[in-house]
């Protein structure tokens, strides 16, 4: 399975990304695709929702069964992947790029030290 | 306590080895998928699906009162002059109306009969058969072939035409809701049903547990696509097909699952007189289908159905249907609510989901 190493990783399985503009990217891995199934629908906050380091902030269901999202950075959402609203299998089809989830402008990108890289990633789903 | 180890049915290494995913389901370490539910369900939609069903039960009844005891047991008609080969689907009820199983019977010939029950449900079938025999109709022998036989689903547009390409089985004499006794090539002797719980044409292949893996490979070489119980679970709802445990247990009447009319015969059955009363004097509740009017959280088994600010129901069964691009399901709800087009609220999770009765089944094949 995937994981790309330009990004970071939250022991719930999202992934995080600094984009060129300084916002924080985020969606879920591979393997949380992986083990979800095909997903049917994924609840996001709204732009201008202020989003919590580790603090439930969505779901995202399947055909059997729903998982809570929880964010892997502090601030505030400043855009939502619309084509994933109505397109929520991209998340099964490319979890790291199309299926994106939200953007976030971090209130500190330093926080993201606090998730794991790749490799530490890579040893947690073995 | 210690849990039981899992039954496995005669194709579970089949199914390791093409990577399934395994889960606990009543009692068996059962496929839920292999590719993917969503392309498992377009797979049986358009082409052919093959479903390992092993795990159902399948009980073989002779003797004298065979047919009577079936005939009581059964809200079908299954009466001395029932076809060989004709299969009829129908509830068997407690004394008190509540459902212990739905079931198939087949005549498999003139002096035997099958009926195959739910997987969840085997154990009481099997032993209300044997109540019932003992109690009044003694001259009948029931054999649990459950182990004996395998049982494999191929269903899908394409399904008829792929199992009489490689056997006896020829569609133009068997019609649905018929079996016949078949030989698949390499001389694999099967029952054949033309039977199914998807809505499509298809199939249920009995073989010996043994040569299941050879019938499978058989057909996968044919092109039908290994189908998981997730699969099944969602193109049953899809053709409006009720699931015990889910949509009716042994609390519920089939007035109230909407069964009324696989009660298919005039004489009585255990619980007859409660049914026919309920028929009559009407039903506190009755199972509607619904679908929601957005793509959004998808309402499942559980949660309350509310109108007007008032709980008044609740979903049995719910889903997302990939064929009709919403989300559907069953519920019960007051008799003044089941009009077509009648507004539902659901409760998911906190969030009130807009949601309306619809007709069933929500998906017919093309005829």
């Amino acid at each position: 399975m995937d994981i790309p190493e330009d990004r970071r990783y939250s022991k719930d399985h999202e992934w995080a990304l600094v984009d060129v503009d300084g916002a924080v990217r985020v969606g879920i891995s591979e393997f949380a695709a992986h083990e979800l199934g095909d997903v049917i629908y994924v609840d996001v906050p709204a732009v201008g929702t202020r989003v919590i380091l580790g603090a439930q902030m969505g779901e995202i269901e399947s055909v059997k069964a729903v998982s809570d999202l929880f964010s892997p950075i502090t601030g505030e959402v400043i855009e939502v992947n619309a084509e994933v609203k109505s397109k929520p299998e991209l998340v099964n089809e490319d979890a790291y790029a199309a299926g994106w989830l939200i953007r976030v402008k971090p209130d500190d990108a330093g926080e993201l030290d606090q998730l794991m890289d790749a490799a530490a990633y890579q040893t947690a789903t073995e | 306590m210690t849990q039981q180890p899992l039954l496995r049915t005669s194709l579970y290494d089949t199914h390791v080895t093409l990577g399934a995913r395994i889960v606990s389901f009543a009692g068996y370490a059962m496929p839920v998928q292999y590719e993917g539910i969503l392309a498992e369900v377009r797979a049986v939609r358009t082409g052919a699906g093959l479903f390992d069903v092993s795990h159902m039960g399948r009980f073989l009844v002779d003797g004298a009162d065979a047919q009577p005891l079936l005939n009581w047991v059964h809200t079908g008609n299954i009466n001395a002059t029932m076809p060989v080969g004709r299969a009829r689907y129908g509830t068997i009820c407690k004394r008190d109306g509540g459902i212990i199983d739905d079931a198939i019977v087949y005549r498999v010939s003139e002096t035997l009969w099958m009926l195959i029950a739910n997987a969840g449900n085997k154990t009481t079938v099997f032993n209300w058969l044997g109540y019932w025999c003992d109690e009044r109709f003694p001259n009948a022998i029931i054999t649990d072939s459950t182990d004996h036989l395998a049982m494999i689903a191929l269903q899908g547009p394409k399904a008829v035409e792929l199992i009489a390409g490689i056997s006896t089985f020829d569609p133009a004499m068997v019609k649905p809701f018929n079996m016949f006794n078949a030989t698949i090539e390499g001389d694999h002797a099967a029952l054949i049903a033309r039977t199914g719980y998807t809505g499509e044409d298809g199939v249920e292949i009995m073989p010996h547990a043994e040569e299941a893996p050879r019938v499978w490979k058989m057909l996968m070489d044919l092109g039908a696509v290994p189908c998981g119980l997730g699969a099944r679970d969602t193109l049953r709802l899809e053709a409006g097909l009720l699931l015990h445990g889910s949509d009716m247990n042994d609390t519920i009447n089939p007035i109230e699952a909407g069964l009324q009319r696989f009660i298919a015969k005039e004489g009585d059955f255990c619980g007859s007189d409660v049914v026919r009363g309920a028929s009559e004097s009407g039903t506190k509740r009755t199972l509607v289908g619904f679908r929601t009017l957005e793509r959004g959280p998808v309402p499942r088994a559980h949660t309350s159905i509310i109108v007007d600010g008032e709980t008044v129901g609740d979903v049995a069964s719910g889903g997302f249907s990939p064929t009709l691009d919403m989300n559907i399901g069953l519920g019960y709800v007051p008799p003044r609510l089941t009009a077509l087009g009648t507004a539902l609220g659901i409760d998911v999770r906190g969030k009130m989901v807009d949601a309306e009765v619809v007709a069933l089944p929500f998906y017919s094949r093309p005829r």
